[in-house]
């Protein structure tokens, strides 16, 4: 059984169907409740479980994350919204240096789920369109998430509720209402974590990518093939921990990858990444591992600057033909 | 609330204790034994051991690295302590942290600190609204300094507690220096207490060595939250006795403030109220260090005697 919905319903999905299953399971952030949130994603929830389990809170991101914790320590399931991916830098501390290292360092789990709506394309500006995930996939303890596609928000959300972890939970601002899909219902529809998933299969190359750009990497393969060429494109989904065995499989087989990440470029996923296929996969290349990623400046506003900011199918294209002509 | 003799012998045996500890670990220190920071808990007895004794067992605790007695109290033995402070795998935290740093347990429902004071503030805010949200008759209690109360997360926490109601109490422990900065840097104000009214809770101002001025106003903000009063801030007055850690020869502090603190000291204070009420004599202060160093001498056999971690495990409990 699944039904089609758009991304941001599934992540609503998600989130009832946890709240439903686990009385435990409380929404909370800055107009959840009542306004039920800045993107909607929680609308209808105050009004189904009430405001014990959906909880509007002060503008108090470092305190919202350590109050989760100690939430988490007393056997709830706190899901922590911070209203833009952005502003997860306030509450950084309480994430890196308290739950990423609790259970390390005495033994004690932290079970929170952080939903941090991130990435551009909305012509919202240096402050409200960042993607950060590179900071957290950096920091032992976390784990993280990024879902391309509804049936994934929902069942990612769900594994990240009930992993005993802290995880970060990036989801894509531009795939709210632009993109539908089939969502499988009940305990079907799970997404574990830490599996990539093969969008589509080819054979002389493969683009590794996560996130929105996972459709402009499909829109270009698509271009491709128009042209004769066979090329795979790897949705990561999980990005803490990389599913390591299918991205050297995927490489093994095309021996030429081409990672592509909404991010900017310097220290972000895509080095990780290609230092792991040139560590474990060398033998097996056929060309230089390539990224296609941000250059190194804030998301500017205005678009003309956000569109030469941020990559697309054109850019992925371009890298594309020169990786498969070399 | 009045103690019993028992519970006042027992308050006196706990600060002797956390005093012993104290002493051996700056000794150890010195002899190489023990490596790393150490922090000494010289003055801060009265405030550990007065609040911690207000909590009944479900309640929680995170107390911070001038809290030894909290821990103590809450049982955290000298012997899983001393070896913590050895970086023992029979440590609290398995050779994973450092001295009174991540001493959690949550079988004991103690919380463990990390170094970004005043980073336990907000996790007790959530234990404490955990309870509210499951209706628990529980209270949550945390620790924090005159330097970490401006950092913006002691702001956010307190209003937080205020908004929500939640049974917490918030111990400031003024002790006049955060590392070598004096109070003078951290603010305007004298009171840190004051701020409270701005929160919508009640502060209050208690002499911080005196264990008995400690303990009644913890019990009557442990009190409070529990009957659904919401949270209360409580500042206590002390001077850290020695320097920040112990390579600090704080050189900065006047050696005046030292000598009229030291008059202070929390447990001459007791000390002098027991033998005022009949509760202690010389005979009874001899035995109760002659126990105390006996506890002392078998953590400090139990930590030698302990086993480092292994290498292998490196890695393990990063993940459930």
């Amino acid at each position: 059984m699944s039904s089609k919905m758009t991304y941001l319903e599934a992540i609503r999905a998600g989130l009832r169907y946890e709240m439903q299953r686990d009385p435990r399971v409380l929404v909370m952030g800055e107009d959840v409740g009542v306004y039920g949130g800045a993107f909607k994603v929680t609308q209808g929830l105050l009004e189904e479980f009430g405001p014990d389990r959906v909880i509007d809170t002060p503008m108090a991101e470092a305190c919202m994350v350590s109050v989760a914790s100690g939430m988490a320590f007393m056997d709830l399931r706190p899901v922590v919204e911070m209203q833009f991916a952005d502003f997860i830098a306030t509450g950084f501390d309480s994430i890196v240096n308290f739950a990423a290292t609790n259970h390390y360092r005495w033994g004690a789990p932290v079970p929170i789920v952080i939903r941090a709506p991130g990435g551009g394309g909305l012509r919202a500006g240096p402050f409200h369109s960042q993607n950060p995930e590179a900071w957290f996939v950096h920091t032992p303890g976390l784990k993280v998430v990024a879902p391309a596609t509804p049936a994934d928000a929902r069942g990612l959300l769900i594994s990240a509720i009930r992993d005993p972890n802290p995880v970060i939970y990036f989801e894509t601002k531009y795939l709210y209402r632009s993109l539908r899909g089939a969502v499988p219902e009940g305990e079907a529809g799970i997404v574990p974590l830490g599996q990539a998933e093969l969008r589509r299969a080819g054979e002389e190359l493969s683009i590794i990518s996560y996130g929105a750009m996972v459709h402009e990497a499909l829109a270009a393969a698509e271009t491709l093939a128009t042209e004769g060429h066979s090329v795979e494109v790897l949705d990561l989904r999980t990005l803490k921990p990389l599913d390591r065995e299918t991205i050297l499989g995927s490489v093994r087989k095309t021996s030429k990858v081409l990672i592509v990440h909404e991010a900017n470029m310097t220290g972000g996923i895509g080095g990780e990444i290609a230092a792991l296929i040139a560590e474990h996969a060398f033998e097996d290349l056929d060309g230089p591992i390539t990224r296609v990623a941000a250059p190194d400046t804030p998301v500017p506003y205005s678009p003309p600057l956000e569109d030469a900011y941020r990559p697309n199918a054109e850019r992925i294209l371009k890298a594309a033909r020169e990786l498969l002509a070399y | 609330m009045d103690l019993s003799p028992d519970q006042l012998t027992q308050a006196h045996y706990w600060m002797r204790l956390t005093r012993a500890f104290d002493d051996r670990v700056m000794k150890l220190h010195k002899q190489g034994k023990i490596i790393g920071g150490c922090f000494s808990q010289l003055g801060h007895e009265a405030i550990s051991v007065g609040a911690a004794m207000a909590l009944q067992p479900a309640d929680v605790i995170a107390p911070m690295h001038r809290d030894l007695g909290a821990y103590l109290v809450r049982g955290i033995t000298p012997r899983r302590m001393l070896a913590q402070h050895f970086g023992r795998a029979t440590g609290v935290s398995r050779g994973r942290d450092t001295n009174l740093h991540g001493c959690g347990d949550l079988s004991l429902n103690i919380v463990g600190f990390v170094s970004m004071l005043p980073a336990s503030m907000p996790v007790i805010a959530g234990v404490a609204h955990a309870f509210r949200l499951k209706g628990e008759p529980r209270v949550a209690m945390t620790f924090f300094g005159d330097g970490s109360s401006s950092e913006g997360l002691c702001h956010e926490t307190l209003n937080w507690a205020a908004v929500f109601q939640v049974p917490a109490v918030f111990i400031c422990e003024n002790n006049q220096y955060a590392y070598s900065t004096p109070l003078s840097r951290q603010m305007r104000i004298t009171d840190i207490a004051d701020r409270a009214a701005g929160y919508g809770m009640p502060g209050v101002v208690v002499d911080g060595n005196d264990f008995l001025d400690v303990h009644t106003a913890a019990v009557e903000a442990v009190e409070r939250a529990r009957s659904g009063g919401g949270p209360t801030l409580i500042e206590c007055k002390t001077m850290r006795m020695r320097g920040h850690a112990i390579h600090d020869n704080m050189a900065y502090v006047p050696q005046e403030l030292l000598d009229a603190w030291a008059e202070r000291d929390p447990l001459l204070r007791f000390e002098q109220h027991l033998r005022a009420h009949g509760l202690l004599d010389d005979a009874a202060l001899a035995d109760l260090n002659a126990r105390v160093a006996a506890a002392i001498d078998d953590a400090q056999t139990f930590a030698e005697a302990s086993p480092y971690p292994d290498p292998a495990t490196l890695t393990e409990g990063l993940y459930r």
